[in-house]
């Protein structure tokens, strides 16, 4: 099945390059093989979401490319340039928030702006605007202890904005959140998204979020963790509660499913 | 167990188990929401729960002072509740009130100072630094299953009998158990939070200052109390055996002139000037903590 993985493109043309990156740690005195040998291209303002079961690698492969993990081998490229730690430029949003829970919503937002040196006034104007488009400007003086799940990964989602990355890694942001919250927050991500674009990458469990999100689903696998499938969606944008419900949905919905659920184990994935 | 470690520094350091405290393991997320570790905090209620707690409190006083009269009058060789009154009016008068009360709080609260306030960059480095923390932990560990008075002999021999041991003493106990606490909080800093900060462009300075010294104060802050009870219960003890002044010193020489009152006017003393100092802490505890999410 590896064959349905892109080939390396000239990374040039690449907003993220993932080339042939594998990542093995040590567990219990072997190697557990996290990521083999992982390509994936992912184009500019494309909006990529990645499922599969756990122990894929799906949340390593985000946490190489964010520069919060080194690749065993391999590259990992952003705008052409090799992942050298984290930076700004790459927005991350966590599955547990990770709000500053000393610090009000507003300066969690401003948090990035601080560390990057902009006076006051900007800061504040910058957060103000980000607060409001997550909707929260009630809230921008409160404490994270104060907000609901929903409410804290709009302001995790907000924060990462007002550093404006080019890419945003979220991982299984909406994991811990209840259904109904979830599906409000994926409409409105996905307008946040269209108003400022940026290149995407979501790792989710939910087939049902990885479709409706996306302009392609990157299917995962385990043991060893690689990817399995590549889905095109090729839905409109915005993607409304017509197009969830749409027969053509439904046959995308069916096909990332099986992909997910019913996968053929690696028969040969030492020989490749 | 991020709530629970602290506290036990508070009785004494668990015998056969000397590295429990500060070789915890670094637990991860879960220390974010979880990180409450203010212990025997009372529990925060609605205005009317918090009114009837307090009648409630006052109750309990008055009854036990009822009891202590009913005894000292039925053939206990107790003070009435009037004599020691009594006592602490002519006591103050004296002056000597005043004279005990001053050297007692000078001591306590230099080597309490000291001590913490050298015990929070030991604590830092400890959990920041693994060379540190090789190097400082074997002490630490050693020195805190010692009680900070057994080492008085030793101290009053190198130190004299100057107010230097007695302060000393206190600075060690302080220190022993502010350190601990400290370096508990710094390893215990959610993972998550750092990686948050690292990718909003933070660099190791400004990780430490912003996220690891905020994430900390609420362990820092108990260190900081247990380390006040045992600087006040070593402080005592310490008067007991050497010094010309202080509530411990007139104690003992009460005792050696069968004087009860004054005794018990000591007692009291140290048991509300230790109160204060206490609720004076969990004040700055709750105004510095408060954002944390309780369970």
């Amino acid at each position: 099945m590896t064959t349905t993985t892109p080939t390396p493109a000239p990374a040039a043309t690449a907003k993220i390059s993932v080339q042939e990156v594998s990542k093995t740690f040590p567990l219990r005195g072997e190697d557990f093989v996290a990521l083999d040998r992982v390509s994936l291209d992912i184009a500019d303002n494309e909006f990529v979401t990645v499922v599969g079961p756990s122990g894929c690698g799906k949340s390593t492969l985000m946490n190489v490319l964010a520069g919060l993990e080194e690749p065993t081998s391999g590259r990992a490229l952003v705008d052409g340039k090799d992942v050298a730690g984290p930076g700004p430029d790459r927005g991350v949003i966590f599955q547990q928030y990770a709000l500053f829970p000393w610090l009000t919503v507003r300066k969690n937002v401003e948090f990035g702006l601080k560390v990057a040196g902009l006076p006051a006034a900007e800061r504040r104007e910058r957060a103000e605007h980000f607060i409001r488009l997550v909707g929260l400007d009630q809230f921008a003086d409160a404490l994270p202890k104060m907000l609901s799940g929903g409410m804290k990964q709009r302001c995790a989602i907000a924060r990462a904005y007002a550093v404006d990355p080019s890419i945003l890694l979220m991982d299984e942001p909406f994991g811990a959140l209840d259904a109904l919250t979830r599906v409000t927050l994926q409409e409105q991500l996905l307008e946040t998204w269209s108003r400022e674009k940026r290149t995407v990458m979501f790792i989710t469990h939910d087939v049902d979020e990885a479709v409706f999100l996306a302009n392609r689903v990157v299917v995962m696998a385990a043991r060893p963790g690689r990817i399995y499938d590549v889905v095109d969606v090729g839905l409109p944008y915005p993607r409304t509660e017509e197009v969830r419900l749409s027969p053509e949905f439904a046959r995308l919905r069916n096909r990332v499913w099986h992909s997910v659920y019913h996968q053929t184990p690696a028969l040969n994935a030492q020989e490749g | 167990m991020t709530a629970s470690t602290p506290r036990l520094a508070r009785n004494g350091p668990p015998p056969g188990a000397p590295a429990a405290a500060a070789a915890g393991p670094r637990s991860g997320r879960d220390t974010g929401a979880a990180g409450q570790p203010g212990p025997g905090r009372p529990t925060r209620r609605r205005p009317p729960a918090r009114t009837l707690l307090l009648v409630l409190n006052a109750c309990s006083i008055v009854a036990g002072v009822a009891i202590w009269w009913i005894l000292s009058l039925n053939g206990f060789q107790f003070p009435t509740p009037p004599e020691v009154v009594e006592k602490a009016v002519q006591l103050g008068r004296d002056g000597l009130l005043r004279q005990d009360v001053l050297a007692s709080l000078g001591r306590v609260l230099t080597g309490f100072l000291l001590g913490s306030a050298a015990a929070i960059p030991v604590g830092f480095l400890m959990g920041w630094y693994t060379v540190a923390r090789g190097l400082f932990e074997p002490w630490i560990q050693f020195f805190r299953t010692i009680p900070p008075l057994a080492l008085l002999p030793l101290v009053l021999v190198l130190m004299g009998i100057g107010e230097l041991p007695k302060v000393f003493v206190i600075f060690l106990a302080a220190f022993l158990a502010c350190v601990i606490s400290t370096y508990q909080g710094v390893v215990s800093v959610d993972r998550t939070l750092i990686n948050a900060a690292r990718v909003l462009g933070a660099k190791d300075g400004t990780i430490f200052v912003r996220v690891v010294v905020p994430a900390s104060t609420p362990f820092i802050l108990v260190g900081m109390r247990v380390g006040l009870g045992s600087a006040w219960a070593t402080l005592v003890a310490a008067e007991l055996l050497a010094a010309q002044v202080g509530l411990g010193y007139r104690m003992q020489q009460a005792q050696l002139y069968y004087d009860l009152a004054t005794i018990f006017v000591g007692i009291i003393l140290i048991g509300v000037l230790g109160l204060v100092m206490d609720r004076l802490l969990l004040l700055a505890e709750s105004r510095l903590t408060g954002w944390q999410e309780r369970r």
